[in-house]
């Protein structure tokens, strides 16, 4: 049986991309380059920019991962090329 | 009993335990010996990965770092989870499916000859062996504390002992045993943070302990700190960058990229019995390794909020720091400070003979506060604090029980040990298999092999040892050099090879080769040729940080670039990829059709 591959690449790559911007926004947007910004924001002590570079980037990176294998998993079977 | 016996009791019993579980676990799995994780659990795979993962540099020195860095350090915290994203997306899964063991053989594969694969070893051995330096460092800082002798005889006792324990660990079992590390490490780690959160803040947990208030106050840890660091001409604690937004931003991405490229995390990939395996095992992994690196900045802080406290000790109540006797006396100085003088990596000289303990940033650019510092009779900072022994000295300041401080100790060995392990055995199969038995000595014996492994990490360990001596920084600085030789020579290379159907052996050839060459140059240009003192030749070429104000440690992320770019340039002047190598990494991305893989290592 041929599958329709290219499509299934597309759709990888589109799944890969939307995790990106999100890690990106994170970790560079959230935790580097807007930090002085956020940081006139306060969550309890913390100061907000101050809190993604060395806390929130991580427990978002964990959640990106597990959404990102969850995710994969319906395309697999969408293109039903998962794994018997 | 003492607290010396009491550490003697906790490392021996870890020891002891990791011993019977290599024993233990080797029995019934001589036939898995390369697909170790193949029938483990996700989750205790995780944790074996989380304690490979986390070194002497995770372990014993980021938090000392980050103390020092403020702000500026979570490009560490970043660099070294955010990789994670990269490699159970990018790399992960399709790794997986191509079913081979080594770096090198996916070069060798997929580029199509001997050539990709003997560079691919080549810029292997260039990161791992930087790596195991900033190992040996973090080593040597352990056993001088723990056995309460100099730095030097602690570098040498540290490197027969994972001598012994690479050779004799093998690669069998050796995931049950990380799942053992990891837990002594893991407890060591965060049993200290808890009881110093309560005590500062009245929250047992620390990563929101960090954002608390101080206890019996309504100023916050982190307000606070700020204050406290200011007073004593230190930058604010919570906004002080690494050189620059851009050099931290650059850092950082070295960081996440040479996660993504170093060989022995890659390797863990690789044994996961399925794509969808491969795919979720970088989660379970990250899990493990965020419960660590999110105590970490709360770690940092406290030790540092501890250390300051120590030295002035009214400083809670009164801003004056500059008060003649603000300062403890060095004859009432607490007996820590006594146990660290004896390894030389805490050191007090006395310049303006007061007999009390000047700690400030005697480099501070506020001229009002130098002229105060000036007015009170100081003469320069007094307390040199190597920064790598905080967290091994944290629970000692904070005056924890015997126990916990003997648990830390146990924890950082643990987590130099299991690291330098794997690195090793990634460096033997790369000198023994990849290079010798694939390019040079195809007829050589399953003995023979076995036995240059052992020799290339008996070699591997001098060098690291003697590089340790005289490092090039401090552990997690000198292992993010490590970082950037990965992140500019392996990552793009495994990227164009899934990511690219066009990209020839030329290109990657030619790419990996520029970016190494460049991070290369830039990194010795700093640091010294292979970090020889006294080779560096940076003033001959611009200066420190010559290129855009990027310090050597960061440049990895440049070094990517360059590879990149050369490895395109040069595809399309070379003649285009077969057929067949086009087709294999179409197949390379759908998961159906994985089989296991092959034992044809």
């Amino acid at each position: 049986m041929q599958h329709d591959s290219e499509g299934y690449w597309k759709a990888t790559l589109g799944l890969i991309r939307n995790v990106l911007i999100v890690w990106f926004v994170v970790s560079y947007g959230f935790g580097i380059l807007l930090a002085p910004a956020l940081n006139n924001i306060h969550i309890g002590g913390y100061p907000l920019g101050f809190w993604f570079a060395q806390q929130g980037s991580m427990y978002i990176f964990v959640a990106l991962i597990f959404i990102y294998a969850k995710l994969m998993g319906n395309i697999d079977k969408k293109f039903d090329v998962h794994e018997d | 009993m003492s607290l010396q016996a009491t550490t003697y009791l906790f490392v021996g019993l870890s020891f002891a335990l990791y011993i019977g579980i290599a024993i233990w676990a080797r029995a019934g799995s001589t036939k898995e010996f390369y697909a170790a994780g193949g029938n483990v659990h996700p989750v205790l795979n995780g944790m074996a990965t989380g304690a490979d993962w986390m070194s002497a540099a995770s372990f014993i020195s980021m938090a000392g770092l980050i103390a020092a860095m403020g702000y500026g350090g979570a490009l560490f915290l970043m660099g070294w989870t955010g990789g994670y994203v990269l490699l159970a997306m990018l790399l992960a899964p399709y790794l997986r499916k191509f079913g081979k063991f080594t770096v090198p053989q996916f070069f060798g594969t997929r580029y199509y000859s001997k050539g990709a694969s003997t560079v691919g070893v080549f810029c292997l051995l260039a990161a791992s062996l930087t790596y195991i330096i900033g190992q040996m460092t973090g080593v040597g800082v352990a056993f001088s504390r723990f056995l309460g002798v100099s730095n030097s005889t602690g570098i040498f006792i540290g490197m027969g002992i994972v001598f012994m324990y690479a050779v004799f660990g093998g690669m069998k079992g050796i995931t049950y045993t990380q799942v053992a590390q990891y837990c002594v490490l893991i407890l060591a780690y965060t049993v200290p943070a808890i009881f110093i959160s309560l005590h500062l803040t009245g929250n047992p947990l620390p990563q929101l302990g960090l954002g608390s208030d101080m206890a019996g106050t309504s100023v916050s840890l982190l307000h606070k700190l700020d204050l406290i660091s200011q007073d004593l001409g230190f930058a604010q604690y919570t906004t002080s960058t690494r050189l620059s937004t851009l050099n931290m931003f650059v850092y950082t991405v070295s960081l996440m990229i040479g996660t993504a490229g170093l060989p022995h995390v890659i390797m863990r990939f690789f044994t996961v019995p399925t794509v969808k395996d491969a795919r979720s095992s970088a989660g379970w992994a990250l899990v493990f390794i965020a419960i660590l690196y999110t105590t970490a900045p709360a770690v940092a802080a406290m030790a540092k909020m501890n250390l300051l406290t120590t030295v002035n000790p009214q400083i809670m109540t009164d801003s004056n720091v500059f008060a003649p006797d603000a300062q403890i006396k060095y004859d009432e100085r607490p007996d820590w400070m006594k146990r660290w003088e004896v390894t030389g990596l805490l050191k007090f000289n006395d310049k303006n003979g007061d007999g009390r303990i000047q700690y400030y940033n005697s480099k501070s650019k506020d001229a009002d506060f130098k002229a105060k510092a000036a007015a009170a009779g100081w003469k320069g900072n007094e307390l040199s604090v190597n920064r790598d022994i905080m967290v091994l000295a944290n629970p000692e300041i904070a005056l924890l029980p015997n126990w916990v401080i003997a648990l830390v100790a146990a924890g950082g060995l643990a987590a130099a040990l299991s690291t330098a392990a794997g690195l090793l055995l990634a460096i033997s199969s790369a000198i023994s298999h990849d290079l010798l038995k694939e390019k040079f000595m195809p007829d050589l014996t399953e003995k023979g092999e076995l036995m240059a492994g052992k020799i290339s990490m008996a070699i591997a360990i001098m060098v690291a040892g003697y590089l340790g001596l005289n490092p090039p920084g401090f552990a997690a600085g000198t292992v993010a050099i490590a970082f950037g030789l990965a992140a500019s020579s392996i990552f793009p290379a495994l990227m164009m090879g899934i990511f690219s159907k066009t990209m020839n052996k030329q290109g990657a050839i030619a790419g990996m080769l520029a970016g190494i060459g460049v991070t290369m140059f830039y990194v010795f240009a700093h640091k010294g040729i292979f970090f020889i003192k006294g080779t560096a030749f940076v003033d001959s070429v611009g200066g420190p940080n010559f290129f855009l104000g990027i310090e050597p440690n960061a440049f990895g992320a440049i070094g990517a670039v360059v590879n990149f770019a050369v490895a395109f340039a040069v595809k399309n002047m070379t003649e285009p990829v077969p057929a067949e190598i086009a087709q294999m990494v179409e197949d390379v991305r759908i998961p159906k059709g994985s089989k296991a893989v092959d034992g044809a290592h």
